[in-house]
């Protein structure tokens, strides 16, 4: 026992001290912000405005498009022709042009253009023109434009989801939320298998293949070594993991701050914007009804989910799906004397990885399903797969059979990963096929 | 005889051949024991087997009488012949985990260390990393790491590969060192140079069975052909003829006047009857018996297993 800490002690210290490793963990959490923090700032940045003439034929928009951030609309009283022929002459990046039939179902609009606008303003521009054109025809048709949008407004309603339990005791649930922790989870014990995984295995081959490991050998037992590695390698991705989240929470909540209170100023002020369309039409933003503040609503929902119990649960796949799955990560690079000769190994361990990834996405919508419960229950896909139905509830004796059948897994894998390892691991220059690994299973120690 | 191991009845099967059938050795205390075979006899399997790393199908390994068990690890150094260090780690933070993990407390693994590198002048290297160090600087770090915890029998698997003769040399003193302050080495190599040097007992291996053990002087003396080589100065011709029935001529050459000549004497026949008779012909300058090499036995011995094998070439 004494020397299997000593050589996770050494794995550990070993790979916490390299460069690369503490360059990682920085650069980690900055990368992680930037792709929560960067798509904002970008989007507050303003681009240089687009500027549009319109040649409206219909007279039914003059002056009254909606500007936005990057778009700027003018209207000059000349015809499409003379539009087009002077449009080098001008610095109007497109024109737009709205035929006169528009209303009797024109149909189309054109967009010429110097500079490409861009999806976005390209979709602006479609669907702010279609929402007043709807508007127009109604009220050409005598409709009371405000008696629609009432209506609109009050046919708006939300889908409540509470789960009954046998007490009688209702809890109001949150599909998004469930799905986005369960999710969440997998896509984490997923990458942190992969990822670890297979430094176990780069670990087991610089060991064959540094020729270290027979002088190691003949002090230790191989599966002390093997096990002492694969421990080794989890306190390293349980300490960047840990590193990560303290760090990414800090710079996102500091350069995050800052910059949403900004955009949350802006946001309010674009609700308020009132336009007017024709002379007699009221075109406001009616959206008054008293919305709960949408944090706090997520908060509650929290409540909902038993978060202790998801924590455990997280833990315990996260651990023993990681354990069984380097295991086998430790037996390829035992069998192999150089990194190519691996993919031929790895395939049939990236396979249910990567199919309970995959399952996982099907499952969000169904986590009932018998798919979902089968998976879950298969040791090789469980950790992942469970862990994605954990939010949705998962019947007791469910849970329990999928955590005894892992560890019943994790107890198989790594006894045979651990005899073809101590076989391999003294095994050189030889290129190993299937059938021979099969025959190592049964060598006598 | 105080036997620090011994070996019974060893077979080691793998799935398409034996690598150990029937093997049995004992290795006396306070000795040099020379492991010695071709490529592929079993060596490394019967060394494995010794470390614990493998384990027979059959039979028993003794140390000091009583079977082998992981309590005797921290009794055996190992140097094995495929060896290496991690790269990237520093020499005496690496020399001192694979101490500990040979059982030594750090505080004892480090001072001792210290000793070491002084006496072999390399202090300057403990926080270099591996990487930077030369073949042969690697090699003596591993041989410091195989016998600082002073073990009892030293497992040496081809302990020179990889030397330059000034360090092959240092090390071959501390092996004789490390004997006269009674460990016990068990010495596998392919330079039997080094084994009549050195050793004061061998197995011969081959082929997954031991053909040959005991004292290596008695061993030679076995393997003696009553062969003699006589320097001379005369005749070749008139030499030839003289030596009758006595001796058979074997390698011979003429320089002028000058020769020399092996001669093997036919059974029932003396040395002095030998010298009697080419003594009118000849005058002789020398006259000695040519005692095997090692070298010679082992490519005899080895052949003799070999169904292929035919006239061993004289490569001393």
């Amino acid at each position: 026992m004494h020397k299997i800490l000593l050589i996770i002690k050494r794995e550990y210290l070993s790979r916490v001290k390299k460069k690369s490793f503490i360059i990682m963990t920085i650069l980690g959490p900055i990368l992680m912000a930037g792709i929560m923090v960067v798509p904002i700032w970008l989007a507050m940045q303003k681009s240089d405005k687009q500027k549009v003439e319109v040649i409206d034929e219909s007279y039914l928009f003059k002056d009254l498009i909606p500007e936005k951030d990057m778009i700027h609309f003018d209207y000059p009283p000349i015809t499409l022709d003379q539009a087009i022929k002077g449009f080098y002459d001008t610095d109007y990046d497109a024109i737009l042009w709205i035929p006169h039939n528009m209303i009797e179902g024109g149909k189309a609009i054109k967009i010429f253009y110097k500079k490409q606008l861009g999806i976005g303003s390209e979709e602006y521009i479609g669907t702010t023109l279609g929402k007043m054109l709807h508007d127009v025809i109604l009220a050409k048709n005598k409709v009371d434009l405000n008696l629609i949008k009432s209506a609109e407004q009050y046919s708006k309603f939300n889908v409540i989801t509470e789960k009954l339990e046998t007490t009688g005791k209702s809890e109001k649930t949150n599909t998004g939320l469930f799905m986005g922790i369960g999710l969440g989870a997998g896509i984490l014990i997923y990458v942190f298998i992969f990822l670890y995984g297979v430094q176990v295995m780069r670990g087991v081959m610089e060991e064959k293949t540094n020729r270290i490991v027979e002088v190691i050998l003949s002090s230790v037992k191989p599966f002390e070594l093997m096990m002492g590695k694969i421990i080794g390698v989890a306190l390293v991705g349980l300490t960047q993991f840990l590193l990560w989240v303290i760090l990414t929470t800090t710079l996102y909540s500091v350069a995050g701050i800052t910059l949403l209170k900004d955009l949350d100023m802006k946001q309010v002020q674009k609700k308020e914007e009132v336009y007017t369309i024709g002379a007699d039409l009221k075109y406001t933003d009616m959206k008054k009804i008293e919305k709960p503040n949408i944090v706090t609503e997520v908060m509650n929902d929290f409540k909902s989910v038993n978060m202790v119990e998801i924590f455990f649960t997280f833990l315990f796949y996260f651990l023993f799906g990681y354990l069984m799955y380097s295991a086998l990560f430790a037996a390829v690079g035992a069998a192999v004397d150089n990194e190519a000769d691996t993919q031929q190994f790895m395939m049939p361990i990236t396979i249910p990885l990567i199919l309970s990834f995959v399952v996982a996405q099907a499952i969000i919508q169904n986590p009932e399903s018998q798919m979902a419960f089968w998976f879950s229950i298969i040791p090789l896909t469980s950790p992942i797969v469970m862990m994605v139905r954990m939010p949705f509830g998962v019947p007791d004796w469910q849970l329990a059979l999928s955590m005894a059948l892992l560890l019943l897994g994790f107890v198989i894998t790594t006894w045979l990963a651990g005899r073809i390892y101590r076989t391999g691991i003294l095994m050189y220059g030889k290129k190993v096929s299937w059938k021979e690994l099969g025959k190592w299973l049964f060598y006598k120690g | 005889m105080q036997h620090i191991l011994s070996a019974q009845h060893i077979v080691k099967r793998y799935a398409t051949h034996t690598a150990l059938d029937d093997v049995s050795l004992d290795i006396p205390a306070q000795s040099i024991f020379g492991l010695l075979g071709p490529n592929g006899a079993g060596k490394t399997s019967l060394i494995r087997i010794i470390n614990q790393i493998t384990g027979p199908d059959s039979g028993s390994v003794l140390f000091e009488g009583q079977p082998l068990s992981p309590k005797h690890v921290e009794q055996i150094g190992y140097l094995p012949e495929e060896r290496g260090l991690y790269k990237k780690m520093e020499v005496g933070e690496q020399a001192l985990y694979l101490a500990q993990l040979k059982g030594m407390p750090k505080a004892e693994a480090k001072k001792k260390l210290k000793e070491w590198f002084q006496k072999f002048e390399i202090d300057a290297w403990w926080h270099k990393k591996v990487e930077e160090l030369s073949k042969g600087m690697q090699q003596k770090i591993q041989f410091i790491v195989t016998v600082l915890h002073e073990p009892k029998l030293l497992i040496l698997d081809e302990p020179f590969s990889g030397f330059d003769p000034i360090n092959a040399n240092l090390i071959k003193n501390e092996i004789l060192k490390l004997k006269e302050q009674g460990s016990t080495i068990l010495f596998s190599t392919h330079n039997m140079g080094s084994v009549e040097e050195l050793c004061d007992y061998i197995a011969l291996i081959n082929k997954s069975k031991k053909i040959l053990d005991g004292p290596v002087k008695q061993i030679r003396k076995e393997h003696r052909s009553n062969t003699f080589e006589i320097e001379f100065t005369g005749n070749m011709m008139a030499f030839t003829n003289s030596l009758w029935t006595f001796g058979k001529l074997g390698e011979h050459k003429m320089d002028g006047e000058n020769g020399k000549a092996q001669v093997v004497l036919t059974p029932g026949t003396s040395p002095n009857q030998l010298i009697e008779s080419i003594l009118p012909v000849a005058q002789i300058h020398s006259f000695r018996e040519i005692i095997p090499s090692m070298n010679d036995i082992f490519i005899s011995k080895v052949n003799e297993g070999n169904p292929l094998g035919t006239q061993s070439n004289f490569t001393e």
